[in-house]
């Protein structure tokens, strides 16, 4: 069964190395318009970052002929969909592609209906042929595949409804279930899968992978801008992309409107303080700088001195002058559009990491994060609940 | 004629005035062709809907500017019909989802689908993809925006969305790792005051730079209402100086009103009387929120410096209660009943 894979022997050299290499250069004309996200997704297994664990098992169970239902789950952004999009690629290549994979996610209807009808009749399909001779370049195994991107999002009803449908056309059908919390996975599916986990990416990968694709867009990156993405990232590889072709996006445009922007003087100079000035230095030159600042600015991060302004005007004084100061700078705070999630992320770090608390105070100040979370994905009033946040804190730094 | 506020609305990237390097990059993105998926947030009157239009004037030219407004049905799985409003150019779709409350997702999906599978039918248009306006982005439930994860991708040739709304903190995460996160901050009192008095200038009324300030400080850094109240300040009197008296808005006055009431007594007879008021700015229509929230900020001052962060706390406390239940009055009366009770204990030395 084995002749499944004439590729058996690259693959075998490739689950040695890692699955760390990136060799992806697309001609660059025709996919200009394209998100790098889309752009630099990995073609082949061998270009999946960071996953190692999980493609090491993909490739052996390849090798192995055989694919069981699968359940992938992990965060945002580490390579799931990547991951069965690359698998069921290297499967049946572009011309089989069509007709043995079915893809369904959360913008397609998923209700039981649909289940019950789409994936049912897929699953229940008899299999094409192959073209004579595809079989020499890609394997095509006897089976079609089912995806259910964002599974976590279907209905109890309808992950119900595929309990039986996953099993009675197992002989041609496999699933693949993608989900961000494998929890939400009713128990009698999660079982019949076997459940692959995607970790966050670690700071190594994840670091060369932006820098590969820095280098193939031509976008300088200054010392550091590198760390920022991942720090902003979070983990989360599809937001650094998509940040990082932000940026470069924004000081690399300004090159385009060059020639209007020198119409308008006063405009001009704007920029040329800002953190645009090495695009505008270099006339003619067409790479521009990434900065860490402009990438902070599209992440939404808020600078460090309004943070910890806001923290210097919670130091414990006499009370009243602390409501006074704290009012101004959550006022501010506010009207300046930050988002009241990210000034509780950033000013809990801030907080947490702070060694001249005890950790009792510690202890207290957490909870009172913990509810203020809650009341904002509620959707309660920003400023009042950023305020009492920031006075609750202030009580408690007080107490000692 | 028109208010002020629509009047001296920017047309053109170039007359917005605040916010310079901000303008710029959008203009650059507009003039790259390579224009991202956005997601504008910050607080009202800051200008985020202005630099929409005028962004998609730099895309499209004045094309954009003519605009009807189409009435479609739409028909959800248990067959219930679904009257929707779309405000619509040749070039941009401009849509509200949050109207239809709960069914918010069965319009992303069909109209969204329906808009990225036809190509921009005007052959002499400047850019190959529509644009998609969504109003109140933080209001889409959780499914409508899981149903908009993919479509951003997919479609990403045809399409290209932006997203308003006054903070990220209700938008999930991966559409915000989707989109370029723009923030339009608040025009500063300095800001406002230019505006104000550029708009004075071009009306021919006389200036008061005293009255500009202080309606720039009343205004709470919202330019809308600055322009609003600027405007009934020259209405009510023919000569302005600079100690002209700002009128506030009615509600305004009677929650001022309130706010005295509840300091004057602290008994039950006062909240009674209080309950009326507060009936009469909740059946004109002011959302409680905002009737809680001002509350707050009115009576804040009266009170000593060691009740405020206690005030702040349940004022918080009620304000997500509102937010969570159906019944208003009942989580404003008993903020008034709270405040009442803390103020009281205080004054008498005790601690409850």
């Amino acid at each position: 069964m084995a002749t499944y894979f004439d590729n058996k022997a690259r693959a075998a050299a490739s689950a040695t190395n890692g699955a760390s290499s990136s060799k992806v250069a697309p001609p660059k004309d025709i996919q200009n318009l394209q998100p790098w996200v889309e752009k630099y997704r990995p073609k082949s297994l061998d270009d999946v970052t960071a996953q190692d664990h999980t493609i090491t098992v993909l490739q052996r169970t390849l090798q192995a002929t055989n694919l069981p239902h699968m359940l992938f789950y992990g965060p945002p952004g580490t390579g799931k969909t990547s991951t069965i999009l690359a698998l069921a690629k290297e499967l049946y290549g572009p011309e089989m592609f069509r007709t043995r994979v079915l893809e369904l996610n959360a913008s397609d209807e998923r209700g039981i209906s649909i289940v019950r009808e789409k994936v049912k009749d897929f699953a229940r399909m008899q299999l094409s042929n192959p073209p004579p001779h595809y079989k020499d370049r890609y394997p095509c195994p006897p089976y079609k595949i089912v995806i259910l991107d964002e599974a976590d999002s279907m209905t109890q009803d309808a992950q119900s409804a595929l309990r039986r449908t996953m099993e009675t056309y197992s002989k041609i059908t496999r699933f693949c279930l993608i989900c961000n919390y494998v929890t939400r996975i009713i128990d009698p599916l999660a079982s019949r899968c076997s459940k692959f986990r995607f970790k966050p990416l670690d700071q190594g990968n994840a670091k060369k992978r932006l820098e590969d694709i820095a280098e193939n867009e031509n976008v300088k990156l200054e010392a550091g801008a590198v760390d920022t993405l991942i720090k902003c990232g979070e983990g989360d590889l599809r937001k650094a992309i998509t940040f990082l072709q932000s940026a470069a996006r924004l000081v690399g445009a300004v090159k385009v409107s060059q020639p209007k922007a020198n119409g308008h003087s006063r405009k001009r100079k704007v920029i040329e303080d800002d953190e645009d000035e090495d695009a505008m230095d270099v006339d003619g030159v067409d790479d521009t700088m990434v900065t860490i600042r402009s990438i902070e600015e599209i992440a939404g991060v808020i600078p460090n001195d309004v943070v910890d302004g806001l923290l210097k005007a919670m130091q414990p004084s006499s009370r009243g002058a602390v409501y006074e100061a704290v009012a101004k700078q959550v006022t501010d705070l506010v009207a300046d559009g930050w988002s009241a999630t990210q000034v509780v992320t950033q000013l809990y770090q801030k907080i947490v990491y702070d060694d001249t608390l005890s950790n009792k105070q510690k202890t207290k100040i957490v909870m009172a994060f913990s509810d203020v979370d809650k009341r904002l994905v509620d959707g309660s009033d920003e400023h009042l609940t950023i305020l009492d946040l920031a006075l609750q804190i202030s009580g408690m730094l007080a107490e000692t | 004629m028109a208010l002020l506020v629509d009047k001296y609305r920017p047309r053109s990237i170039e007359a917005l005035t605040y916010h310079e390097d901000l303008s710029e990059r959008l203009r650059s993105l507009a003039q790259s062709g390579d224009f991202p998926h956005l997601l504008v947030y910050g607080p009202s009157g800051a200008g985020k809907k202005t630099r929409i239009v005028t962004t998609l004037r730099e895309l499209y030219g004045p094309g954009v500017e003519k605009i009807k407004i189409d009435s479609r049905v739409f028909q959800t799985t248990s067959n219930r019909k679904l009257e929707f409003n779309i405000v619509a150019s040749v070039y941009h779709l401009e849509i509200t989802p949050s109207d239809v409350g709960n069914f918010d997702r069965v319009v992303i999906q069909d109209l969204l689908k329906e808009v990225a599978q036809t190509q921009q039918v005007d052959q002499s248009a400047r850019q190959r993809f529509k644009v998609v306006v969504i109003n109140e982005a933080d209001h889409l439930s959780r499914d409508a925006q899981a149903a908009l994860r993919r479509t951003m991708e997919k479609y990403s040739p045809n399409l290209r969305l932006i997203l308003l709304a006054n903070s990220t903190a209700n938008i999930i995460a991966p559409i915000r790792s989707r989109t370029l996160l723009v923030r339009v901050a608040a025009p500063t009192e300095v800001d406002i005051c230019k505006v104000l008095s550029k708009v004075g200038k071009q009306e021919g009324w006389a200036e008061a730079e005293g009255l500009n300030k202080r309606i720039a400080k009343d205004s709470g850094r919202n330019l809308r209402r600055a322009l609003l109240m600027f405007e009934a300040v020259h209405a009510q009197n023919e000569k302005v100086t600079d100690k002209t008296l700002i009128p506030p808005p009615d509600w305004e006055a009677l929650i001022a009103q309130i706010a005295d009431d509840i300091m004057a007594e602290h008994t039950p007879a006062r909240i009674l009387l209080v309950r009326a008021k507060l009936y009469d700015l909740l059946s004109h229509c002011i959302p409680p929120t905002t009737i809680l929230k001002s509350l707050t900020f009115k009576l804040i001052p009266k009170i000593d410096d060691a009740l405020k962060a206690d005030v702040i706390k349940w004022s918080a406390f009620y304000e997500h209660r509102i937010r969570l239940g159906s019944k208003h009055i009942f989580h404003l009366e008993a903020f008034v009943a709270k405040f009442m009770r803390i103020l009281e204990s205080y004054l008498m030395g005790m601690d409850f």
